[in-house]
């Protein structure tokens, strides 16, 4: 891997930024399924209108300008270029080298076919090699056991086990803290090795 | 007026004008070891000033999900540290807990165990929390062994998260139960 490669280029999926005409259509559309939220939120779920997203992603790329601690990227198809998902290091300190990582693939239709794999592979790759960072962390909750197998299979390491931390459905779920480390991400991907599979 | 909720055996709580804390927290966050045991971002050296117009922007807000006391001495009336709840999720029944003592002539005499007891008694009995939960860095096994005393359980190590002295330092998390709380008995009246 060298300095020419493109580090939001995939074989599936490329990593772009928001279309502030095109994207908030699509998102408000995945924040009706409420499962998503609350993967990805221990606030209440609820759904958002187009008007929200608009007003959300002007938020979100003014913490970008402003905050230096944060990166947010749309997951796109390769191919047709359609709305997939996003992903985003947020919560860096730079003098730690910590991060924490949220990805999301947004129609059900689209899990299970490997663009959040390999999103998250270029993220990662973006957090290692261009970031320089030291960990990025991830948190589940354990009623999200696909979420779990998911950053385990791509090298996250359970670290911290919130007993009980989240309350829903009438059950108490634990939150579970994952992280990776700079060196075990070397390990499984190589110095040289442009892939990110 | 009955306020033993907010007492301790040692301690009390209590709210402090913005130019009280102000004034204590710019001399605190001169002593880098305090700072250090306490946060993860680099010290600033911040004027009483400043540290006043952030007291009381917060004071605008009105902030009901975050909660901050003063902790003031029962003998002397000697106001020593803060304690505070910060992430409090009010539908999970979940938050963390902060606390330290900037007055170093107190540190290691049971006054920050006496006002963790007081605040999970607060946590448990007036907001009616599930658990509390709370971050401690691994070179600080003073706090560890407070936070044990108070009941406190190990749940486990974000790896590395701190480098300083140009050296990896971990973060333990510690939870305590609503249920672990009251079969410890301690201070549940």
């Amino acid at each position: 891997m060298g300095i020419e490669t493109q580090l939001f280029e995939g074989k599936l999926v490329r990593l772009a930024p928001i279309d502030h005409e095109k994207d908030p259509e699509v998102e408000s559309r995945w924040t009706h399924d409420l499962t998503l939220l609350r993967a990805l939120y221990r606030q209440p779920a609820m759904p958002q209108s187009i008007a929200q997203i608009k007003k959300k992603y002007e938020a979100i790329e003014k913490e970008v300008d402003e905050s230096k601690k944060l990166f947010h990227f749309m997951i796109r198809d390769k191919q047709d270029g359609r709305l997939l998902g996003f992903v985003r290091i947020e919560g860096i300190e730079w003098s730690h080298g910590t991060s924490k990582l949220k990805l999301a693939i947004g129609d059900p239709a689209d899990r299970g076919k490997g663009y959040g794999g390999e999103a998250l592979q270029l993220m990662l790759r973006f957090a290692f090699s261009e970031l320089n960072l030291y960990r990025v962390a991830a948190v589940v909750v354990e009623d999200n056991p696909e979420a779990l197998k998911f950053f385990q299979r791509c090298g996250f390491v359970e670290e911290v086990r919130r007993r009980k931390a989240i309350l829903r459905d009438g059950q108490a779920w634990d939150s579970i803290h994952l992280g990776i480390l700079r060196d075990e991400w070397m390990a499984i991907h190589g110095k040289g090795d442009s892939s990110h599979e | 007026m009955n306020n033993s909720l907010l007492r301790g055996e040692l301690v009390r709580f209590a709210a402090e004008n913005p130019e009280v804390m102000a004034a204590n927290f710019s001399r605190w966050n001169q002593d880098t070891e305090w700072l250090r045991l306490l946060d993860t971002d680099p010290p600033r050296l911040l004027s009483v000033k400043k540290w006043t117009e952030w007291l009381e922007k917060d004071l605008e807000k009105g902030t009901s999900d975050e909660l901050f006391f003063a902790i003031r001495t029962l003998d002397e009336d000697a106001l020593i540290g803060f304690i505070g709840l910060f992430d409090l999720f009010k539908q999970h029944g979940d938050t963390l807990v902060a606390i330290a003592l900037g007055e170093r002539k107190y540190w290691g005499k049971g006054y920050g165990t006496d006002a963790m007891r007081v605040m999970l008694r607060y946590a448990f009995n007036e907001l009616n929390l599930r658990r509390v939960g709370l971050i401690v860095f691994d070179y600080n096994p003073r706090a560890m062994r407070s936070y044990e005393k108070a009941g406190f359980i190990p749940e486990g190590r974000i790896r590395g998260a701190i480098l300083r002295e140009g050296r990896r330092w971990d973060w333990l998390y510690m939870g305590i139960l609503r249920e672990e709380w009251l079969a410890n008995g301690i201070m549940t009246s």
